[in-house]
């Protein structure tokens, strides 16, 4: 029997910019994407860590312009896709229009997971523009599997080729993914995916309930360099499918090889679950969050795990970094008696 | 007995209905009219139930009625505006922008509406932006700004269909808003909805890069002296938590609470919208009346 083929796409350049506080340089994206094609990963992804237009004040800013980097990913590239981020509300058109003249294939574009409708407009553009279009329900695991479908609907009906459950918090257990997975499988006629972050461990593991439940695209990055506890690790993603039984196109020895030499010397830290990021799965929130909450820590004095179980309870969604300043002066006051 | 000034309402929707209860506390505005497309909408139904006349043929009841507002808000449309903006003009009405086709010049009321109070149509920006630009404002008149970022948070029942079909018009108007009425050399504009329920109060952060440091002291002062600007028109404006000093940084957070006259008291970032108008209104009307402006 012909083995099922699975997109992987490496999001170590996008997801991975946010464990480096976006100071990628060129030399690190050459080198990165040079490894990644040569092994075969079909999809590699290039942006600021909050997508298109991120590098701000609020979630960090880029060390090197996005359309510099992109340039340097696309002129490595001789097989694999140039795929960007973009965060309606952050990011905008004219972002996207700038990351598809750099060579850009695939607009990814993400929303939180109750509101695809605000990237009706970048949906349109990047199709009327020849642009593959792979979308984001991010935060998935805040919503049922009912209402998750209602909004891919409308996201496939914009006109998605793929829509994604990205459990963003890396708070989804197996039989989380295995229902919103299935629901979308079942509902839609385009293709489905699965983006894993690893701060309950489960990554891999979900990643592979996603593929059961009839996911044609994955997502991974490679050491598992990406925000909070890092996302399925490709490596291992690309070992792990292989063993299943699945197809992905990737050449073991050489993404290991890729991973080993260009992505590891990169590494700010190891990227491992530690108090911090095993909070940041079991509060659910926004696997970015972390950085921010460890320097809030810092600064007011309070425990990063605080800072992010309030707001979990505050039911943050992605992008509201700027709420952390305010819970950590709020939990520094109240601990001071104030 | 004090004088009053006519104004007339065009756009039946939400908004126009809480600029109708806006304008009837007014002590210089005086409802005449409240125009739209649709008949049947809760916006005409409540205005003539108040006893105001109504239409449904919108523009053209307006701009054929006998005795016309002096002013009128638009609250339907950019494409509806820059349809009808040169006959109004032509009429001699002065129209108060509350969509996006920015003919006339961004106002925001506590920055520099003076500079207006005689032009022919102004525009009210954005939310984000009437929200926002008083702080950057409050900011730049200390010490120059090179980088005013501001990130505004609604909560999603907030943001209508229009909105959310063009959100890119949100941080685009808004970063220039930033730029050009808030004094900033270079503006940026996040927005983001959260769904939670109860529905979250409009909160936006502030964060600005000077071109020099600054006493923090004189800083505080024109922050706090800029949100009492704001309060007279949006009591529920507000400091959300300690602004954050730092050699050359500033970083604010303010929230919003709405007077809850139409819309929910969360809604704070649709009450800034129509209480901004309506104070850019009130400040023509004076001047049309020849009255002095308060305070």
């Amino acid at each position: 029997m012909e083995k099922r083929f699975v997109r992987i796409t490496d999001t170590t350049l996008r997801d991975g910019s946010h464990a480096v506080s976006h100071q990628f340089t060129e030399e690190q994206v050459r080198a990165v994407v040079r490894g990644l094609d040569r092994a075969g990963v079909p999809v590699i992804e290039v942006a600021h860590g909050d997508g298109l237009g991120g590098s701000s004040q609020n979630y960090g800013f880029s060390l090197v312009p996005e359309e510099k980097l992109l340039r340097a990913a696309k002129a490595e590239m001789t097989r694999a896709k140039l795929a960007v981020l973009l965060l309606p509300g952050v990011g905008t058109v004219e972002d996207l229009k700038m990351a598809r003249d750099a060579g850009a294939e695939v607009a990814r574009v993400a929303t939180h997971c109750t509101e695809a409708d605000i990237s009706e407009e970048h949906i349109h553009w990047a199709k009327q523009n020849g642009m593959e279009v792979v979308t984001f329900l991010m935060m998935s695991h805040m919503i049922e599997p009912k209402y998750l479908l209602e909004e891919a609907r409308k996201m496939e009906s914009y006109g998605a080729d793929c829509v994604y459950v990205v459990d963003s918090a890396g708070a989804m257990l197996p039989d989380d993914v295995r229902a919103r997975v299935s629901a979308l499988v079942e509902g839609l006629e385009c293709q489905v995916g699965f983006h894993a972050h690893n701060n309950l461990g489960l990554a891999i593991g979900n990643t592979l309930a996603a593929l059961e439940e009839g996911a044609n695209q994955v997502d991974g990055s490679t050491c598992g360099l990406g925000a909070g506890a890092g996302n399925a690790q490709t490596e291992v993603l690309a070992a792990v499918l292989d063993k299943a039984g699945y197809a992905t196109g990737i050449d073991l020895y050489k993404l290991q090889d890729a991973a080993e030499e260009a992505v590891r010397p990169i590494l700010p830290r190891p990227i491992i679950i530690d108090k911090d990021t095993l909070t940041v799965g079991y509060a659910g929130v926004y696997s970015s969050f972390l950085l921010h909450a460890r320097r809030a820590a810092e600064r007011f004095g309070v425990d990063a795990r605080d800072i992010l179980m309030e707001m979990g309870r505050r039911k943050a969604v992605g992008g509201q970094e700027d709420l952390i300043l305010i819970v950590a002066q709020e939990l520094a006051a109240e601990r001071s008696g104030k | 007995m004090p004088q009053k000034v006519r104004v007339g309402i065009v756009g039946s929707g939400n908004i126009g209905t809480d600029l109708m209860y806006k304008i009837q506390r007014s002590e210089v505005l005086e409802l005449a009219m409240m125009v739209g497309i649709d008949p049947n909408s809760e916006g005409l139904k409540r205005a003539a139930r108040l006893g105001y006349e109504t239409s449904a043929e919108s523009y053209q009841y307006i701009l054929n009625h006998p005795n016309p507002p002096a002013i009128v808000f638009d609250a339907t449309s950019a494409k509806a505006h820059l349809a009808n903006y040169k006959a109004l003009q032509e009429r001699g009405i002065r129209a108060i922008d509350l969509t996006p086709a920015a003919v006339g010049p961004y106002v925001c009321p506590a920055v520099n509406l003076g500079e207006h109070a005689d032009a022919m149509n102004i525009n009210m920006i954005t939310c984000g932006g009437q929200a926002t630009i008083p702080m950057v404002r409050a900011v730049s008149r200390v010490v120059p700004v090179e980088y005013a970022e501001i990130v505004a948070t609604i909560a999603s029942l907030s943001a209508g269909p229009g909105t959310r079909a063009n959100i890119d018009e949100f941080t685009q108007t808004t970063a220039r808003g930033l730029e050009v009425v808030g004094g900033a050399k270079r503006g940026k504009a996040i927005i983001i909805l959260n769904p939670a329920s109860p529905p979250i109060m409009m909160r936006d952060t502030i964060f600005c890069h000077t071109a020099e440091p600054y006493d923090p002291a004189r800083m505080r002062a024109s922050i706090d002296e800029m949100v009492q600007t704001v309060q007279t028109y949006v009591p529920g404006y507000r400091l959300r938590a300690e602004p954050i000093f730092e050699d050359r940084r500033v970083s604010i957070f303010v929230e919003v609470e709405g007077r809850g006259d139409y819309f929910p008291k969360y809604a704070g970032n649709l009450d800034i919208m129509t209480a901004a108008a309506v104070q850019a209104a009130e400040v023509t009307a004076r001047h049309l009346l020849g009255v002095g402006e308060r305070g």
